[in-house]
């Protein structure tokens, strides 16, 4: 109808993203990093986190909000890393091998956490969140007393001196970077991981692909409302199982990814920040509770890592002190997730209020129009 | 199928609910082709019937049901809606379920999706199928060619008009093969006039391809139209059961409502002053969830019990639940002569306006507390009532003894059974609960108290004491009183005048000693002859009220 009306929801649809695009405005000069370096740490960047990050899209579809019960699966991952190196398996095939273990763990985890989300409908987030706390409890009581007690451990070297229980920062030399060098191309000053954006690749015809089979179709309709796919014979609390379980499974690949690029990984809380993280750069890519696409996920995870990559450069430069510019991290990162919860709240609330307006507005003027009922 | 064996046959089929029977030895029959209009007022037992036809769970947990359905001349006994769909029943219910993010297609065949087979079938399953898309639309478009409508497949059902989206149900059920009964339950209830009237040329073309059909609907006329049987349920039995041949909207209201004029009705004003106006609602809007009213106008007078009755859903919970700010509302609200904002519950009930709420458990009570806490406490939030001043007024703390004592004094007023003013509210019958919530409203000593569903829920005995108690309380303190009911027969031995809601407005107001049928004709849409005002026109009720 309006311009100003069309441009003020642009605006609104978009906050965040704006809101990202100005701060690294911003943050870039100040930083004096240059271009090359940023880009470059970007393409790294991109080839390290997505997979986490597209980990979120199933449920989100299946109307089941941010799963932050992706936690679980990253743990399933270390795990399998730890028997990888535990085992001396290096390489592409040590990943394949931690993946291997680690697909039936989260599998499990991941049924256990789809049965218990569907008992708290209408609570998933905050569920998911908890038994991520929950499930990091079970978990490092296996690593730190299991591990070497129960579980035979050969390499002694991952082991902590007093003979049982795993260090807490684990050498991942052996498989280090390996799926990323499996294949890297020179582009001018730029190196690309060719074999992990394969992968990437194939992740995303895979959901592309997904969205358009019976079960992905089944997936949107409970989504959309559970009522009426439980009324046309959808087995609705199954197919949000499924969802929970393959955004688990792909969680874990996704940690592996991960760390294979890290290079080593905190044994006891690489885990702990990996849902906060993709749920941070997904929003900030402009998704929302409801709704998520796969430009969403590249979006957010440049928009985040540029920030994450200058702002530490822009506190030491500002403020004489990197620790300022690291602080700044994380407050932007749960500053993104409550903005874009609180935005997408007020957006539903002034939809429903404009529903209202036109609904009983029109009905209003017809009737003083002189229509009889 | 034979012209002579009937499709349906219901038999002799009764149901109640823990004692209280709702439905009893309904008999009536169907064949194909047939179009039966189903009407009969709230609690006449359309819905537990229809309940029972599509094998609704809530049924076997509720201890099952008396009697038989013959489908096709056989016994059948659903255990679930499924079970229903699969014999060829289909059900467009009162509220869409349409999926709002798909498109027509997409919901029309939801759930029945043509596929393709791909590799992964075999270890995961038929889910992993890839879906047909060219063949989903085609299905689609040959049942929205059934229906002779234009529906364009591709459209999302959130951008849909209304009619649209009932169109769209309709052709998801009959595009089941199998469907040769559809059951309407107010279909039209949401649509316009002429997108009415589609439907209706709509239905009467399915009937002629063979499908038997059930439409439940309050518009009488609409009923009258279409239908090739009526069956008028009343209390739980089938009053009539005929052929629509020369029978009149009008035949059907005083059916439906039936009743010879209430008996027990008390000599009216006896000694009761009734003033001026002292309530005034036009174009009052309110988006209840269920009971959406739009363009209600009416006025009270002082000391009056005015009555609001209609069929659920039309709205007339809403009007109280709007006035007084528990939902989304607007229009115009004036209370002696003075605007009552909307939307602020706080401001309403200290305008003087009080509530005793419909959702006893929900708003009414506060029911892991004390007898007392109830009584008081919405007076001592709004009124300050009951509370102590210490410093200047510096720290207010309750004046328990206060509250005792007047918690007492309604459990005698009201003959409230309970242990004392120390019980807890959830431990009281459903009848002595309505009376504290009628307590607590009265310890605000309003001067304009709403009372919706009084006697919702709450045994035989029970229902007169609450009725006696808030004609006592007008009569003795000339307090107005707006009551909310779905029982026709209690407005009217109570009230001093009867307003029937309809599709969210006011169909016409009458004097309770008017006849059963011109209640029913409100109720149906119909504005009556000689019953005074209008239906539908705001204005024309209000000017004719003052007449």
């Amino acid at each position: 109808m309006s311009g100003k009306l069309d441009l003020k929801r642009f605006l609104s649809g978009n906050a965040v993203i704006l809101v990202f695009v100005l701060i690294s405005a911003a943050a870039i000069p100040a930083s004096k990093l240059s271009g090359t370096y940023i880009v470059q740490e970007m393409l790294t960047r991109i080839g390290r986190n997505s997979f986490l990050v597209l980990a979120l899209l199933l449920p989100i579809y299946a109307g089941m909000g941010l799963n932050f019960g992706m936690t679980l699966g990253a743990m399933a991952g270390q795990l399998g890393l730890i028997c990888a190196v535990n085992w001396g398996i290096t390489g592409v095939e040590g990943l394949a091998f931690a993946a291997l273990i680690g697909m039936p763990i989260s599998i499990a985890l991941g049924y256990v956490c789809g049965s218990i989300l569907n008992k708290a409908k209408g609570r998933e987030m905050v569920t998911g969140y908890m038994l991520g706390f929950f499930i990091n409890g079970v978990y490092q009581f296996t690593v730190l007393y299991f591990m070497g007690m129960v579980i035979p451990i050969r390499n002694a070297s991952i082991l902590l001196s007093r003979g049982f229980g795993i260090r807490n920062t684990l050498n991942l030399e052996s498989v280090r970077q390996s799926l990323d060098l499996l294949w890297s191309l020179k582009a001018g000053p730029y190196v690309l991981p060719m074999s992990t954006y394969l992968v990437l690749a194939a992740l995303c015809v895979f959901i592309v692909w997904f969205r358009r089979t019976k079960l992905g179709q089944d997936m949107r309709a409970v989504g959309f409302d559970m009522g009426v796919a439980e009324a046309a014979g959808i087995p609705v609390d199954r197919t949000r199982v499924i969802a929970i379980v393959i955004s688990t499974v792909l969680a874990c690949f996704g940690q592996i990814i991960f760390l294979q690029n890290m290079g080593n990984m905190a044994t006891y809380n690489a885990h702990d920040q990996t849902s906060f993280f993709a749920v941070a750069a997904l929003l900030v890519g402009g998704a929302s509770v409801k709704k998520a696409t796969i430009p969403n996920v590249f979006i957010g995870v440049v928009l985040l890592h540029v920030l994450f990559v200058v702002s530490p450069r822009a506190g030491q430069n500002l403020f004489g002190s990197a620790q300022i510019g690291e602080y700044f991290r994380q407050f932007i990162g749960y500053g993104v997730i409550a903005l874009s919860l609180v935005l997408y709240a007020t957006r539903e609330r002034r939809e429903a209020a404009a529903l209202r307006a036109s609904t009983y507005g029109a009905g209003r003027k017809a009737a003083a129009a002189g229509g009889s009922v | 199928m034979g012209q002579d064996s009937p499709l349906l046959s219901v038999e002799h089929v009764s149901k109640d609910f823990y004692g209280n029977v709702v439905l009893e030895d309904v008999c009536f029959q169907l064949r194909a082709g047939e179009i039966l209009g189903l009407v009969g007022e709230n609690g006449a037992g359309k819905t537990t019937l229809m309940r029972i036809l599509f094998g609704m769970p809530v049924i076997a947990e509720t201890g099952g049901y008396k009697g038989g359905v013959c489908l096709d001349g056989e016994e059948v006994r659903f255990a679930s809606p499924f079970d229903a769909l699969d014999a060829g029943i289909g059900m467009v219910h009162q509220e869409f379920s349409l999926i709002p993010g798909f498109t027509t297609t997409e919901n029309i065949v939801l759930n029945r999706e043509a596929m393709r087979g791909s590799v992964l079938n075999a270890v995961f399953g038929e889910r992993m199928s890839a879906l047909d898309r060219a063949a989903m639309k085609g299905k689609a478009e040959s049942a929205i060619a059934r229906l002779g409508v234009k529906l364009d497949p591709d459209m999302l059902v959130s951008e849909m008009p209304v009619g649209h989206k009932e169109f769209t149900e309709i052709a998801r059920e009959i595009n089941r093969e199998k469907t040769k009964l559809l059951v309407l339950d107010e279909p039209t209830a949401v649509l316009t006039e002429s997108e009415a009237d589609i439907l209706l040329k709509t239905l009467r073309k399915l009937a002629d391809q063979g499908i038997a059909i059930i439409f439940i609907s309050h518009r009488l006329h609409e009923v009258v139209e279409l239908a090739d049987r009526i069956v008028v349920l009343r209390d739980g039995g089938v009053v009539k059961d005929l052929p629509n041949e020369g029978v009149s909207v009008r035949d059907i209201a005083s059916w439906m409502v039936g009743r010879s004029v209430a008996a027990d009705r008390a000599a009216s004003a006896d000694g009761r002053r009734i003033g001026d106006e002292i309530l005034k609602v036009e174009g009052l809007w309110v988006d209840m969830p269920g009971e959406p009213v739009d363009g209600a106008s009416f006025s009270v007078r002082q000391g009056e019990i005015f009555g609001i009755g209609g069929l659920a859903g039309q709205g007339k919970l809403g009007i109280p639940n709007g006035i007084m700010g528990l939902y989304p509302a607007g229009g115009e609200v004036s209370f002696r002569g003075k605007t009552v904002p909307l939307n602020a519950p706080r401001t309403a009930l200290e305008t003087g306006l009080a509530f005793v709420s419909e959702d006893r458990r929900g708003v009414g009570l506060l029911l892991d507390e004390s007898l007392e806490w109830n009584v008081s406490f919405t007076a001592m939030q709004i009124q300050g009532k009951y509370l102590k001043s210490i410093l200047g007024g510096l720290v207010r703390y309750r004046d328990e003894a206060a509250m005792r004592k007047l918690t007492q004094e309604y459990i005698e007023l009201l003959d409230i059974k309970c242990t004392g003013p120390e019980q807890k509210a959830k431990q009281l019958s459903g009848g002595n609960q309505q009376k504290i919530c009628l307590a607590k409203a009265f310890a605000l000593k309003p001067d304009l108290l709403f009372v919706s569903e009084p006697t919702r829920g709450i045994d035989v005995g029970a229902k007169k004491l609450v009725l006696d108690t808030i004609k006592r309380y007008n009569r003795d303190y000339g307090t107005t009183i707006v009551m909310v009911s779905s029982e026709l027969e209690e407005l009217r031995s109570v009230c001093d005048r009867v307003a029937i809601v309809d599709e969210g407005g006011i169909a016409g107001i009458l004097p309770p000693t008017a006849e059963p049928a011109e209640f029913g004709l409100l109720m149906s849409g119909v504005s009556p002859t000689g019953a005074g005002p209008a239906g539908g026109e705001p204005d024309g009720a209000k000017e004719a009220r003052r007449a």
